[in-house]
């Protein structure tokens, strides 16, 4: 079921297109991401969401009914800020119950819902202190259990794990994902940490120059990015652009490569290949697709990831093998993959490569 | 620690003292000395033709209680805090439009603030005079819409117009930096949270900005209960502030003992106001 349809969404500052055009489904119950790089676009639909911002054009709907007629303080939406804005004039407590002070609740069922969901987020004991008297990680719990206190329809978050060091990340990672189990409410979560969007997402969009490229489940958007942008943006690839042929993918210098079959014959095409899916082997005649010499080896324990540098690739090629690797830099080895572990995707312009 | 730890710590005592001397020294000679001379004159005889002569006594603090100087003092105090209350009322909203400007304009609202510093503080207040003179312009509209004239100058009304057009800047400065400075997403996250634009301003931004509203307070109150030209030419002598009874007793009646009490009697308020504004400043700036 549809919680937030938002469709032709724009949004432009002076010269600058923050959103343009912008369509998204946002499922009621799921865990959502807005992902992309700083500019691309998703703080100012965030804040579309919130009521910060109107849009020039595009309507946002909630549950069908039109969300961008209602002023801020009237939504129910909760936004969880990155800097927190915690009130640092008020306790724990009186920061949790604010929320629920606006919606005029009687005294002992504010006084028990903010004594509930301190006890949710592990901070009962930490009530009566400001928010200066806490640490980072306690901090966020607090803007966490403000914004959920007043059970929104719609959880916004925003770089929820940026401002954390990488133990206690790990720790809310986890938080975040049992909350929003537990609670049931829908979470957008609006990051440009890549890891963090598919650790915790169910579906992620895409964004990137205040376009939407692609949404998709983790899984889906690593394997079949759809677009040039989202090739390179999630996770590492090795990205070969050249001419679709019936064969595979022609490109100059390199010849033809083994790429899936599906797209048009003769058109410009991006071809994907992840590192973990490079295959190397003993240089022999005839085996291998590209040739390679390893300029690289780091050992990261459970994995080993090698640079190769080939002749008529200005980029190196990467390759990762489980364990240590079992060639040494100065090898020359012989680089090849299956064709159906590859990607190809369609729409390369010139200016677009990635 | 080793033994050259202390020879560096006086070592940067020295630098800091370098730094800071000149100013301290300055403000010490110039301020200490004659606040010493004014606290030791309270304690002895006037001499005749002014100065003291040095025989203690205790009459000249007797002499406060007198009704007749105790209700210049308090008429001071009033019409001060009365001035600093419609200062507070005026300025808030003006500093409040002005911190929440674009920039470009900020800076002309700013200048505006304080482009009356720029003219004479005198020509200033006669300017007053005119303006409120009964064959003044504000009389002269009145009398054209058939209101009648009404007794503007020389009342107290027109000591508190003149001493708040002469304070206001220093109100809207302050409360100026105290708003520019709160996060504007705590705002944000006060509407998001469900309070109408009202309920944040007097829950979130009001308390944050209190410092601020100290600080205004104090330079306002202070200025004008010391205050003694605008009292005399637009209170046109009816009133008389504790400021011309200090005048009065040091340049006419040539007590300086007595003069030296009433000025004690404002520095103690002054300072009773200050550790009042520190404690109220440093329980709503706690981890703000």
């Amino acid at each position: 079921m549809t919680l937030i349809s938002i469709d032709g969404v724009s949004r432009r500052f002076g010269e600058v297109t923050a959103l343009d055009s912008v369509g998204l489904d946002i499922r009621q119950g799921e865990f959502f991401a807005l992902l992309g790089p700083s500019g691309c676009g998703k703080t100012t639909l965030l804040r579309i969401l919130a009521g910060f911002e109107q849009p020039d054009a595009g309507s946002v709907r909630l549950d069908g009914a039109d969300l961008l007629a209602i002023p801020a303080h009237r939504r129910p939406v909760n936004l969880m800020f990155q800097s927190y804005a915690l009130f640092p004039h008020m306790s724990v407590e009186k920061n949790v119950a604010y929320g629920l002070e606006r919606e005029r609740l009687p005294r002992a069922e504010i006084r028990e819902r903010v004594g509930a969901v301190l006890e949710t987020v592990g901070l009962a004991a930490q009530a009566r202190r400001r928010p200066h008297e806490l640490s980072g990680g306690q901090r966020q719990r607090v803007a966490l259990a403000r914004a959920i206190v007043k059970r929104p329809r719609l959880l916004l978050l925003d770089e929820p794990l940026s401002a954390l060091d990488k133990k206690v990340r790990s720790e809310m990672q986890l938080e975040l994902k049992r909350l929003q189990h537990e609670v049931g409410i829908t979470f957008v979560v609006v990051t440009h940490d890549q890891e963090e969007a598919m650790s915790l997402a169910d579906r992620i969009a895409v964004m990137n120059g205040g376009r939407v490229e692609q949404v998709d489940a983790p899984v889906d958007l690593y394997e079949r990015p759809r677009t040039p942008f989202v090739a390179g943006f999630i996770g590492a690839n090795n990205l070969f652009t050249g001419r679709v042929t019936g064969k595979g993918l022609e490109v100059d210098g390199l010849g033809v490569l083994p790429a899936p079959a599906g797209s048009e014959e003769g058109g410009t095409a991006m071809l994907a290949v992840r590192p973990e899916r490079i295959r190397l082997g003993p240089v022999t005649d005839g085996e291998g697709v590209l040739r390679g010499r390893v300029v690289d080896v780091s050992f990261y324990g459970g994995v080993s990831h090698l640079a190769l540098s080939v002749p008529g690739h200005d980029r190196a090629v990467l390759a990762a093998t489980q364990g240590r690797a079992r060639v040494e830099a100065g090898a020359e080895v012989a680089v090849s993959w299956d064709a159906a572990d590859a990607a190809l995707v369609d729409g390369v312009s010139g200016d677009r490569r990635a | 620690m080793t033994a050259r730890q202390p020879a560096r710590v006086v070592g940067k005592a020295a630098g800091r003292l370098a730094t800071m001397g000149p100013g301290f020294g300055y403000l010490t000679v110039f301020l200490l000395v004659p606040l010493a001379l004014v606290l030791s004159y309270t304690v002895f005889r006037r001499g005749r033709f002014g100065g003291v002569v040095y025989e203690p006594t205790g009459e000249n603090f007797t002499r406060l209680a007198d009704p007749l100087y105790l209700d210049v003092v308090i008429g001071s105090v009033r019409l001060a805090a009365i001035t600093t209350l419609l200062a507070l009322l005026l300025g808030y909203p003006t500093a409040y439009m002005i911190a929440r400007l674009p920039a470009r304009w900020k800076v002309v609202a700013l200048v505006a603030v304080v482009l009356p510093f720029w003219t004479n503080f005198l020509i200033r207040t006669y300017a007053w005079i005119v303006l409120l003179n009964s064959e003044g312009p504000v009389n002269s509209g009145l009398k054209a819409l058939g209101l009648g004239t009404v007794d503007l100058l020389y009342t107290d009304g027109a000591i508190v117009a003149g001493l708040l057009y002469a304070y206001l800047p220093l109100m809207i400065l302050p409360l100026y930096s105290a708003v520019e400075r709160l996060d504007p997403q705590l705002r944000e996250a006060s509407a998001n949270l469900g309070a109408r634009p009202a309920r944040t301003f007097w829950s979130v931004t009001l308390p944050l900005s209190l410092p601020g509203v100290l600080t205004g307070c104090v330079f306002v109150f202070v200025p004008s209960l010391g205050n003694f030209v605008i009292p005399e030419l637009l209170g046109g002598g009816r009133r008389i502030m504790v400021g011309n009874l200090i005048r009065d007793q040091f340049l006419k009646a040539r007590d300086w003992p007595f003069g030296s009490v009433l000025a004690l009697a404002v520095i103690a308020v002054l300072v009773l106001l200050l550790f009042a504004q520190a404690w109220a400043a440093r329980r709503a700036g706690r981890g703000a």
